[in-house]
């Protein structure tokens, strides 16, 4: 792969802190590689500000390998950028052209406020996964033999698929009405799938779905843009099943 | 707390706006069926067929309760999707400076709401031009008559107008100072205040009237143009509406299945375009025919 | 040596835990809720620690420095996890994963430690399974295994190549659960940047919401130090980019010892480095070796024309490969140790034959063409094609292949935009693991009473070099089987000792210190930026203390490390302020201890006259460039005492190992 330099015209959005006004600054930033991730031109960016004593541009990013959720820039209107199932961390510079301005934006929703320019705070989806997100079994150890219950090998297959989510948040950032339920849906199918998860199945979707509403996220109007974006690829087939889920436990429990 | 579920959650909200929602779709096909008596049967025929549909719709029992479910679906439907939409728009406080929401989604399903609004709006002009002239209106509908052409005992011809009555095998009822209507359509006997007969109410004269045919020499709609542009605008909005709503609804109601889920997106998609289609089309080929 | 008491205790090895779990003291239900702990970090270790004490009903407070626990590193491990199940029928137990451990660290690693890890490894997939953790399953619904590196046995339990992700997201569900239930306080977005002692013993410690920039003070009866690594040091790693030593170093300079800090994992199957921007390294997982075949050109000119762009790889015939790690080590192959395969790639790019087009030249190629055609020809028969097309074998094969390792192979693409199942994918090795640690006892008790350390960031469980799937394994041991043993019979003595106050002269003097470092970086109006001085001391230790290691090069290397450290404090520029979500000064508070961590690992090295397990030098393999142990002398933990600024001064205490239940030899794949 030969490697290209390009120059690029970037508008970033800036903000001090929580309670303080952002706006989009422009930065010019020349001899990019196109070898080089979107993140690590972030690094290029922040290195020139700092040269010229200026404050970087704070970001959320961890892994820089597509695991860990943490990366979470709203680039040219999409989460992550113009590739689909990517992370921003993912994303190369390959994608961009000589000349070309890029927006970029910190995840917007009411329920992740912003902390400061591009860094906001998803610890909404920890305490979704705090209300049900797991199977109540003591860490003893102590419980039966791994291969006691076979599983039917599809199942596995689908709640592994959903258990694939990463937590940085696309679904609800892309989403035109911020919603949650993408994310919300891959762990309540996670575990619905699951032998070891229906026991609790009932009280686990009502709770996550009592907790995603108070943390004040939109509702879902099925427009598929979660799908889109998910940079793991989540289907929607895991929020029907969450709807599924929740009409049979909502009729049935007392 | 199930009962907060299924009340106020926001996945509840979203199964009452799928279930009000298909309930409507059902009450489509029934309309449509309806309208197109006026361009399937014409002259006389149509007029009758169109007329009795009418009667039906407004006095079967089991009718009634569907109607009623409809109006409820409607007011169920706008009332829910209007609070969605506001507790959507709350969720992203600040919006994006630069958006391409393009790239993941179609339009018909951003804008939902959007179209609902504009279907709300012409459900409204709709019924106030129809059913509400129809049903409650103080000026008088006018009544279904119709002219009969035949000889008298001398031979010459006559033409006798007639009412068209829900007893067509009496002898049939004329227009003559004789007889006089009560209650809107019921016939009795001027002189003796005895009831000869129902008579219809001509819908269709109206009808055909507002999308500017005159029927038997009747003033048309000045304005029928204005009304049919309008009237097939409000088809296309709302089979923007469906195209997202119909499968939208299987999803929310958790009927995804691999297998089917396809199945029912171009089922979806047909049944988004032919609907507001077979509405749409009826009022251009009054329009046509004047 | 009164400083290193392993607490070992005495028995037969297959009895030793069993016994010695029976005999520790216990803490009632009812005292727990009086006792605090502490635990930094929430990968594997820390996750499970956190929620197993927390389900016993201690105070827990979990800290990490990533908006989410479920963020930690952990996350990122891709191949697997080896439990001695034996559930492939193929002659495995406990013992041969223990012996398979020591072996595989290259016989530098404590009997007693890698025993117990062997003996929970079976009870860590049950609980994973009972969480709901959805690891790769057969056609009957049973779990699926593979083979990984340094083994013969396959004993290795997936999630496609997701599996730290999926063990995470367990653990992360376990603590999320007892966080809802209110017994562990969960504080995100923080960093522990000291640790406050009492009396010697460990009571607490002081940290930095990231967001406010506070200075809190948290007390406690215990503190667990689950951080992770410093691979970090090298600057491109395969960590990630928060990965750092600073609660393992903190505790080092308070008195904890630091034990083989130049034990450092180079795995062989990296993305190979692309130019001078680059801020890490992707690991392409071991298990890819199981499919993929290892090579290089057999001429140097075909390596030369592959770097120069004038040929592709599928032009060079098979006769003109050279498959190294099959041609040197028949009986294991492609599948030897990490260190093993890494020293082979760097032999033959040192040697010229390197492919990729970087400034190194470094770079070998990993090949699925035949395992592509070989499970292609498989499937179309198990399919009934008896003599399939080639063009349905391919996309049989590839099918297979997608199956597998589809989301490494969609990783490489992104990466790379080249398509490995057409070409081969180019890999190098690159730093991934830390071996070495913070010196714990057999109770994972550092030398500070109170202070325990457990995953990564401890020494014990991997010797010199660790084996393929046994990070995770060691992570969720100690957080789930051993900590929650351990840590009872430390706090058994503190159930009268009630909350700790933090207004007292300990705490001041901690926070103290810390808020000086802090201050001292902001006002340092230096000129360079934090990565410059990262960057730099990367390639020092890349290049003077990475996979070949010289007694000329590390004393080099501990002269520019000096040199660097003076630089550092006097030109590095933190813009920002204190009191607010300042990355950089984060950077720098971290950068300083890598700095000091590089130095001790270039002593450490530079002591320890063998080559054994990742820790290679020159001076000392044999006339097939295989690594020569020094029993004799070496077969001691090198654990390292802080005296000051000055690392050069660090005093080196020695834990002797005893191999009893084992028979040391040489390490022979071949």
């Amino acid at each position: 792969m030969a490697s290209k330099f390009i120059n690029i015209s970037l508008k970033v959005w800036r903000q001090k802190n929580a309670n303080a006004k952002g706006a989009i600054e422009t930065y010019k930033l020349d001899n990019v590689s196109t070898d080089s991730s979107f993140l690590e031109m972030m690094d290029q960016l922040n290195e020139q500000l700092i040269n010229e004593r200026k404050e970087p541009v704070a970001f959320d990013h961890d892994c820089r390998e597509g695991i860990c959720g943490s990366c979470s820039m709203y680039i040219n209107g999409r989460a992550h950028g113009p590739e689909t199932g990517t992370t921003t961390c993912q994303l190369h510079m390959r994608s961009f052209n000589d000349g070309d301005t890029v927006y970029v934006e910190p995840w917007r929703a009411k329920a992740f406020p912003v902390i400061k320019d591009l860094v906001v705070d998803r610890s909404a989806f920890d305490r979704i996964q705090q209300a049900g997100g797991f199977v109540s079994v003591n860490t003893s150890g102590r419980t039966m033999d791994a291969n006691a219950t076979p599983i039917p090998k599809d199942d596995a297959d689908k709640a592994f698929e959903a258990a694939a989510c990463i937590g940085c948040g696309a679904c609800v950032a892309t989403c035109k009405n911020s919603s949650a339920m993408l994310f919300v849906g891959a762990k309540v199918s996670q575990y619905a799938l699951l032998p070891q998860g229906k026991v609790e199945a009932k009280d686990r979707v009502l709770n996550m779905v009592r907790q995603m509403d108070e943390e004040g996220f939109g509702n879902c109007t099925n427009t598929g843009a979660c799908e889109v974006e998910c940079p793991k690829g989540i289907s929607l087939e895991n929020i029907a099943r969450m709807n599924r889920e929740f009409l049979k436990a909502a009729l049935s429990a007392e | 707390m199930s009962k907060s579920a299924i009340l106020s959650s926001s996945i509840a909200k979203k199964y009452w706006m799928a279930i009000t929602g298909l309930f409507l779709c059902l009450f489509l096909v029934g309309h449509l069926l309806g309208n197109l008596q006026l361009i399937f049967k014409t002259g006389e025929e149509g007029r009758r067929a169109f007329n009795e549909y009418a009667y039906f719709m407004t006095h079967n029992i089991f009718i009634k309760v569907l109607s009623y479910a409809t109006y409820i679906s409607i007011l169920f439907h706008s009332a829910d999707g209007l609070m969605l939409a506001i507790q959507n728009k709350k969720a992203r406080p600040v919006n994006y400076v630069y958006n391409n929401p393009s790239a993941n989604s179609s339009a018909a399903s951003r804008k939902m709401a959007v179209l609902g609004s504009a279907i709300l709006i012409f459900i409204v002009l709709h019924m106030a031009n129809f059913w509400w002239k129809m049903k409650y209106s103080s000026d008088p509908m006018p009544i279904h008559t119709y002219v009969v052409s035949s000889t008298d005992q001398t031979g010459q011809p006559k033409t006798d107008t007639l009412y068209y009555t829900h007893t067509p095998s009496l002898q049939p009822i004329p227009t003559n100072p004789m007889i006089v209507v009560k209650n809107g359509t019921e016939l009795y006997f001027k002189d003796v205040n005895v009831k000869v007969g129902d008579a219809y109410k001509d819908l269709h004269k109206i009808v055909m009237a507002f999308f500017g045919k005159s029927v038997n020499g009747a003033p048309t709609n000045e304005y029928a143009l204005f009304a049919v542009i309008l009237y097939v605008l409000a088809m296309a909005v709302l089979s923007f509406h469906l195209i997202h709503g119909f499968s939208s609804a299987f999803q929310t109601l958790g009927l995804n299945h691999k297998k089917y889920t396809p199945s029912i997106q171009v089922f979806g998609k047909i049944f988004a375009i032919i609907v507001p289609a077979g509405f749409a089309i009826i009022p251009v080929l009054i329009f046509l025919s004047r | 040596m009164s400083k290193l008491d392993s607490k070992i205790p005495d028995g037969h090895i297959s009895q030793k835990w069993a016994d010695y779990k029976n005999h520790l003291k216990l803490v009632a239900p009812n005292n727990r809720p009086k006792i605090d702990i502490i635990v930094v970090g929430t990968g594997l270790a820390g996750s499970s620690a956190a929620a197993s004490l927390g389900e016993m009903g201690y105070n827990v407070k979990a800290f990490c420095f990533q908006d989410s626990p479920r963020r930690a590193h952990s996350i990122a491990a891709q191949g697997g996890i080896n439990a001695a199940k034996n559930y492939q029928n193929d002659g495995d137990s406990v013992y041969r994963l223990f012996y398979d451990t020591i072996k595989g660290g290259d016989y530098r690693a404590r009997e007693a430690n890698v025993h117990r890890l062997a003996e929970v490894s079976g009870n860590i997939i049950d609980q994973c399974v009972a969480q709901g953790v959805p690891f790769a399953r057969e056609y009957g619904g049973l779990l699926d295994n593979r083979s990984f590196g340094g083994t013969q046995v396959q004993r290795t339990f997936y999630a496609a190549g997701q599996t730290g992700q999926q063990l995470l997201l367990g653990a992360y569900s376990a603590l999320s659960r007892q966080i809802g239930l209110g017994r562990v306080e969960m504080f995100n977005r923080h960093e522990m940047l000291e640790i406050v002692k009492v009396d010697g013993k460990a009571r607490g410690i002081i940290a930095r919401n990231l967001v406010t920039g506070e200075l809190e003070r948290h007390s406690a009866h215990a503190v667990i130090i689950a951080s992770g690594g410093y691979g970090n040091v090298y600057f491109l790693s395969t960590n990630a980019m928060g990965s750092n030593v600073s609660a393992a170093w903190k505790i080092h300079k308070q008195g904890a010892l630091f034990a083989n800090p130049c034990f450092v994992q180079i795995h062989p199957t990296c993305i190979p480095v692309h130019g001078a921007n680059q801020s890490k390294l992707t690991l392409m997982s071991e298990s890819l070796r199981n499919s993929g075949r290892i090579w290089v050109p057999k001429k140097k000119e075909d390596a030369a024309a592959i770097r120069e762009g004038n040929l592709k790889p599928k032009q060079i015939a098979e006769d003109d490969r050279d498959y190294f790690l099959e041609r040197r080590y028949p009986a294991f192959g492609n599948l030897v140790p990490r260190d093993v395969a890494s020293r082979a790639a760097k032999e033959r790019c040192d040697a010229g034959f390197g492919i990729e087009a970087n400034d190194t030249n470094e770079g070998v190629y990993l090949d699925f063409s035949s395992e592509i055609r070989s499970k292609g020809k498989q499937t179309a028969f198990a399919q009934g094609d008896q003599s399939p097309s080639d063009e349905k074998i391919l996309e049989l094969g590839k099918k297979w292949v997608e199956e597998k390792y589809g989301n490494l192979f969609k990783m490489y693409e992104k990466i790379t935009a080249e398509n490995p199942y057409e070409t081969p994918m180019k890999i190098y090795p690159a730093v991934h693991y830390t071996m070495g640690g913070v010196w714990v006892d057999y109770n994972l008790q550092s030398t500070i009473p109170g202070c325990f350390v457990a995953g990564e960031a401890n020494f014990s469980d991997h010797g010199a070099n660790r084996l393929g799937a046994s990070a995770l394994m060691q992570g969720l041991a100690d957080g789930y089987f051993v900590l929650p043993y351990t840590v009872s019979d430390y706090l058994a003595d503190e159930i009268r000792t009630g909350k700790i106050p933090t207004n007292t002269a300990d705490f001041d003097d901690a926070e103290n210190r810390v808020r000086d470092t802090i201050n001292k970086f902001l006002n340092n109006n230096g000129i360079k930026s934090v990565d410059h001085f990262h960057k730099r001391l990367g390639l020092i230790i890349w290049n003077k203390v990475g996979m070949s290691r010289s007694e000329k090069g590390l004393t080099a290397a501990l002269e520019e490390i000096a040199q660097l450290k003076e630089e550092f404090y006097k030109d590095v520029f933190v813009p920002g302020s204190s009191d607010e979500l300042n990355p950089e000064l984060e950077k720098a508070l971290r950068v300083a201890d890598l700095i000091d961590l590089g130095h001790l690992m270039a002593l450490d090295a530079l002591q320890r006259n063998e080559s054994c397990g990742g820790h290679f030098r020159e001076e000392y393999q044999d006339a097939e460039g295989e690594t020569l142990r020094d029993d004799e002398k070496f077969n001691f933990v090198g654990a390292w005492e802080y005296q000051g600024h000055d690392i050069t001064k660090e005093i080196l205490h020695e834990e002797k190992l005893k191999y009893d239940f084992i028979k040391i030899a040489a390490r022979n794949y071949k």
